[in-house]
């Protein structure tokens, strides 16, 4: 009776180890797919560029280890300061223009009876547009002469400027591409988060008496605290990594007046040659990069909690 | 991410409306395809009360707000794009003459012909649609897979793989680039030069955590009864993948799909990098690659003929980018 038991539990033991090898199997046969691509084209570039930041990489040999060297060169080039100044400048100023203007346009729109779906596609569109595609265009618009904003400027009787040509004006002129291109974005996020505010909360300070801006700040504000401060983080993260817009219109003149931290890490790559500067750079982006995105875990497992 | 956040896409994208169980339904979750009905309802209270807007002095300031904004959403996302499409229309003389026309003296399409065969848009057009189709297949083949035998298989050391591959949302493309383009240019271990080839951008594609992210959560939300049912029919997991997860999964497929060919079709700095040869160019670095020999006007045709394909895709499928952005929103 009981040698019975034993050995057929035995058996649905082994059974049971059989199934589950095989089921390890599937599944694993089911990941290799995303596991080598994730393996050559993630993975293996993030620790890649911890090593290159700290070699001299010159595609004949083997790379050299030069310790701190690149990081030297970047730092004492000339360009360094200004690609950081004009990466935090250009992040503030998206986000002045970025960050808020969203939020005030989805707290209209959200008020708004008619003409919804017309301004929700509107304000989207050039999101769809490819972003080249938007900023050759802009810089059509940015042309001294012929070009929109100077033939507006003068139709009112403002003085024209110089948009790109200028190094007071370069910069705000990325930064109004920029806006232009991804305020839709922020807009329909915080408009649907609008949307998922319940409407006896605006009720209920009605009647104790608040008016719209009171409304606004105790009622609208906490309630979309969380995607307000996610949406910041990740407008951050995504500004910080400019690039396109220096790349395609300025080139980072005049002056290095635009030039970016991922902008100068592209030159240094693929103007200069360096893939080792060019790396030391992107290193210490990614650790800056890195505090936002830490940040953002932080928040979103706090709201889980 | 929680409840709390606008979780909008949600509902739209779980397959057990019943969902014995499911995840817990978050009560403020509503799916984007409903906030249509849900919104008009909740928005029946929004900031301003319905009562104020009944008034005279309210109606009189709603209809000017609403004037207002519709005025300077036109001018400011809409006036762009007419004088993209009109520029394109001028002669060169007229492009550059001071002040501007409103509208072009004479409508002639023959510019947009001229930049077609002037920068082979053709060419460029159809190297897109091979990226972007062929990215979005292999999105399609290995993050599907993947999310499946991560969600319902529960292979050993199953975790840490996900972790693994969530881990990379954290990391800015941009850091990357220089160590992704090495790697592109020499494949580690396999020696091969990736640059020029579409694979290039196919297999970087579909390693995307954010879509193995989305997937997975989807697939966890369909219920275990369905997939042990036909197990006990003996289906292998092949089968159930797609007899049962699949078809169940079609609102998430959809978002995944869309924003794996957007991606693509969106995107600058990588193929710039690993498609160098102008005959291998997507279109828009194609476009700007050229975009310095060109007169403006031909150029203005070459900008509308690139943002045509993405505008008329925006129209179609809406729903679903909408659906996917404030998907995009809950990252992490």
């Amino acid at each position: 009776m009981t040698t019975i038991t034993v050995r057929s539990s035995r058996r649905r033991g082994r059974e049971a180890m059989r199934r589950a090898v095989r089921r390890n199997l599937t599944a694993y046969g089911f990941l290799c797919g995303a596991l080598v691509c994730f393996a050559f084209f993630s993975w293996y570039p993030m620790i890649r560029e911890f090593l290159l930041s700290f070699q001299k990489t010159n595609f004949v040999g083997p790379p050299e280890w030069v310790g701190l060297d690149n990081f030297r060169t970047v730092t004492e080039d000339p360009a360094f300061g200004p690609a950081w100044i004009n990466t935090a400048m250009f992040t503030l100023l998206a986000l002045v223009a970025g960050y808020a203007v969203p939020f005030v346009i989805a707290l209209v729109l959200n008020e708004l009876r008619h003409a919804k779906a017309y301004l929700r596609v509107v304000v989207y569109l050039p999101v769809m547009l490819p972003p080249a595609v938007a900023v050759l265009l802009f810089k059509w618009f940015y042309d001294p002469g012929p070009g929109l904003f100077n033939q507006i400027l003068d139709v009112v009787h403002l003085p024209t400027l110089s948009w790109l040509d200028s190094t007071t004006t370069a910069l705000i002129s990325l930064v109004i591409v920029s806006t232009w291109m991804n305020l839709g974005t922020g807009t329909l996020i915080y408009l649907a988060a609008l949307q998922s505010i319940p409407g006896e909360l605006y009720e209920a300070a009605e009647l104790d008496g608040a008016g719209l801006l009171r409304r606004v700040w105790h009622v609208t504000i906490p309630q979309t605290r969380l995607i307000l401060l996610v949406m910041l983080l990740l407008q951050i993260v995504a500004t910080m990594q400019v690039f396109i817009e220096p790349y395609l219109l300025t080139g980072g003149g005049p002056e290095n007046a635009t030039v970016t931290v991922a902008y100068l890490m592209y030159q240094y790559a693929f103007s200069f040659g360096n893939f080792g500067g060019g790396g030391a750079l992107g290193l210490m982006l990614m650790i800056v990069l890195m505090v936002f995105s830490a940040v953002y875990l932080r928040v979103s497992r706090d709201d889980k909690n | 991410m929680s409840n709390r956040t606008a979780g909008a896409s949600d509902a739209d994208v779980r397959p057990d409306r019943r969902a014995p169980l499911g995840p817990p339904t978050p009560v403020r979750r509503s799916g984007r395809r409903r906030t249509g009905r849900t919104g008009e309802r909740r928005a029946a209270r929004g900031l301003v009360s319905p009562h104020t807007l009944t008034t005279t002095r309210g109606r009189i300031v709603y209809w000017t707000v609403l004037v207002a904004v519709v005025t300077a959403f036109t001018a400011i996302f809409v006036f762009p794009l007419y004088w993209m499409v009109t520029s394109a229309l001028k002669s060169p003389e007229e492009i550059a003459q001071i002040p501007p026309s409103l509208f072009p003296e004479k409508i002639d399409f023959g510019v947009y012909m001229e930049a077609w065969d002037q920068l082979d848009l053709g060419l460029f057009l159809r190297n897109t649609v091979v990226y972007a189709v062929g990215a979005w297949l292999f999105t399609l083949a290995f993050d599907v897979s993947a999310a499946y035998a991560l969600s319902k298989l529960r292979p050993l050391l199953g975790k840490a793989v996900l972790a693994m591959m969530l881990s990379t949302l954290m990391i800015p493309p941009m850091v990357i680039l220089l160590p992704a383009y090495l790697t592109v240019k020499e494949l580690p271990i396999l020696g091969w030069n990736l640059l020029n080839t579409p694979w290039a951008i196919w297999l970087p594609a579909a390693a995307n955590g954010f879509f193995i992210f989305l997937l997975k959560r989807f697939f966890d939300s369909i219920p275990r009864e369905l997939i042990e049912a036909a197990e006990m029919d003996g289906a292998s997991p092949a089968r159930i993948l797609w007899s049962i997860v699949l078809p169940v999964s079609r609102p998430i497929l959809g978002v995944v799909s869309i924003l794996a060919v957007v991606n693509v079709w969106k995107d600058f700095v990588w193929p710039l990098l690993v498609q160098p040869d102008t005959d291998k160019m997507p279109i828009s670095v194609g476009i700007s690659s050229l975009s310095a020999q060109m007169p403006q006007n031909v150029l203005m045709a070459a900008l509308v003929i690139a943002s045509v394909p993405a505008i008329v895709v925006f129209l179609f499928f809406q729903r679903s980018i909408m659906a996917g952005l404030t998907a995009g929103s809950l990252k992490g």
